[in-house]
């Protein structure tokens, strides 16, 4: 992904940055039936392993094909699924942007979650980074397809909140 | 097989009189039983699972893993054969292949370059002869006299077991007729990976082995499994045992599943489930039995699984006495059409440290290990279903695998 020479202007670039930061402000904050709406409606999102990426092995951690499975998920995890509470942090570190054919845009961010359970108890629950292809509908943009890629191929306890 | 004798622990350990319907809670959290189950069980009389035979498809490939707390590296040899070493240097015992997986022409320890053939044979050493005719090994030493530790190993459907024993017999006589038919079942094809990751409960790993065996749990617990007619107990099924009783198969068939008035108790079957992406149920008949969803488990540390599509090994590894690794490995069949390969791709969802329908238990067992702390005198209760350990054709609302489980874990402990 170097290369790329195409000029992304000052407000694309802001509204991208905003965007993300936005996603992972709601998964943080407990606003988690807004997480689909960060995406097309066939978008694929994916949790994989850096090891599994590297080996071009495509089951992950997690796979959702379609808006329609992510929203499953949050209701799952809401009216279904037994785990203890916790609270996610995402600390995002910059997007390196490229800039692709008309308005769509290759976004890689490293990012650290730390997890923060019921007894106080805290951790680097994942470190790694998000590969995002991201589309603009009107002024809006959406991701078409985030790879969440994990530098650990170990979970901790369960993986519920989507990273 | 050697002679079990009673072991001799600083306190001592007599299991309840009820037997295998009590489990003494002292058994998820003693440190000295823990290491006697690294000599009598993983290093014992048993076949332990090392890898599948495609993680080491070609001449010169290696892939390390552990035998209980011992690091193992299963080889492919350049004739062709498979090699189980103990991954250890005759020298120093230094971890000899250090990464998880690799392809060499020989094993070349670090150290002070004592190199092995993919055997584990000792071909050279660093400095033999000396240096300026000083130094070097004494003249008697002979390469031919030393090499990497290696274990008996057997391959039985792409599986790869290894074993310290020398006596027992081989792996399809260790799983039992009944065992081995499912394992070909599921597992009797040319496989591939579709990716594997890793999940750490902090729980004593018996937790766990309990919990695979436990078909009570798995529709009350989990509640996508009953919420979503993925697995009941109102559903044709049953528990089939091994002879030896410690390893199980749990099987249901999703179509026959009746709505028992039971099920109205259960909350997990209430709330009204529509998918919004159904897809992820979408499920192809592959055996033309009407089996839905296999959970095999195999004493001490494998789970085969086969939920609708999804196929996987559940390999897990006790770390500590309340740390256990599980390793959940995904496979498809060499000849799945891309369709069926999206569609286990799918039905990975289900299961995993991210599974819609397993994520529970990376804290169920926790929550015993906490809830047990302080109470090494008090006992499981385990009489759902009856009170022996034997096969349960028609019905799963049983523990008789669970007790299965005990009765094989007393015997190989000597817990008599």
């Amino acid at each position: 992904m170097t290369g790329a020479t195409k000029i992304i202007t000052p407000d694309r670039r802001n509204l991208i940055e905003d965007f993300l930061l936005d996603c992972a402000h709601d998964l943080d904050d407990d606003r988690l039936e807004a997480w689909p709406g960060y995406f097309t409606d066939d978008a694929v999102y994916r949790i994989l392993p850096r090891e599994s990426h590297e080996r071009n092995l495509p089951l992950g951690v997690l796979f959702c094909e379609g808006r329609g499975m992510m929203g499953d998920r949050i209701e799952a995890l809401r009216t279904a699924n037994i785990y203890e509470p916790h609270t996610y942090c995402h600390v995002l570190g910059p997007t390196r942007l490229w800039a692709g054919q008309g308005e769509t845009y290759t976004a890689r961010t490293n990012f650290t979650v730390i997890r923060t359970k019921q007894d106080g108890a805290m951790d680097v629950y994942a470190a790694g980074n998000y590969i995002d292809e991201i589309v603009f509908e009107g002024e809006a943009p959406l991701i078409r397809d985030r790879q969440v890629i994990l530098d650990s191929r170990r979970i901790d306890i369960l993986l519920v909140v989507p990273l | 097989m050697a002679e079990v004798t009673t072991p001799q622990l600083s306190e001592p350990f007599n299991w309840p009189e009820e037997g295998i319907t009590r489990v003494p809670f002292r058994l998820f959290c003693d440190r000295e039983i823990f290491a006697l189950e690294q000599e009598r069980i993983f290093r014992g009389s048993v076949w332990n699972y090392l890898c599948l035979e495609i993680d080491v498809p070609e001449p010169g490939d290696y892939k390390t893993t552990t035998m209980g707390e011992v690091p193992i590296v299963v080889t492919r040899n350049l004739d062709g054969g498979l090699h189980a070493l103990i991954n250890r240097c005759a020298h120093k015992g230094a971890l000899v292949c250090l990464k998880e997986r690799g392809n060499a022409k020989d094993l070349t320890c670090a150290y002070h370059s004592w190199t092995y053939d993919l055997s584990g044979q000792l071909k050279t050493i660093a400095f033999r002869k000396g240096l300026s005719g000083s130094g070097g090994m004494p003249e008697d030493f002979d390469v031919a006299d030393h090499r990497m530790q290696a274990l008996r190993l057997e391959t039985f459907c792409g599986l790869v077991f290894g074993t310290f024993d020398v006596e027992i017999p081989g792996v399809e006589n260790f799983l039992g007729p009944e065992m081995a038919r499912l394992v070909r079942r599921n597992f009797g094809k040319p496989m591939k990976h579709l990716g594997t990751h890793s999940q750490i409960i902090h729980n004593n790993w018996k937790l766990y082995a309990e919990n695979l065996r436990d078909s009570y749990h798995a529709t009350i617990l989990h509640t996508f499994y009953t919420a979503f007619n993925v697995n009941r107990l109102d559903m044709d099924g049953g528990i089939i045992m091994a002879d030896s009783k410690w390893h199980h198969c749990s099987y249901a068939k999703r179509d026959t599943v009746r709505n028992a008035a039971e099920y109205e108790r259960v909350t997990s079957a209430q709330y009204d489930s529509k998918l919004k992406g159904p897809q992820l149920l979408d499920m192809v008949d592959e055996k033309g039995d009407g089996i839905t969803h296999t959970i095999q488990a195999i004493f001490p540390s494998i789970c085969l699984q086969y939920t609708l599509n999804s196929l996987a090994v559940r390999f897990f590894q006790p770390l500590d006495v309340d740390k256990t690794e599980i390793h959940w490995i995904y496979l498809g069949y060499q000849d799945d059409d891309e369709e069926m390969t999206r569609r286990r791709i799918r039905q990975g969802n289900l299961t995993g440290a991210a599974g819609l329908v397993s994520l529970e238990d990376g804290c169920i067992n926790e929550f015993v290990q906490r809830g047990t702390r302080g109470s090494n005198d008090v006992n499981a209760f385990l009489e759902m279903g009856g009170r022996d350990a034997e096969p349960a054709p028609s019905s799963r609302a049983t523990e008789t695998a669970i007790r299965g489980f005990w009765g094989g874990y007393r015997r190989i402990m000597g817990f008599e």
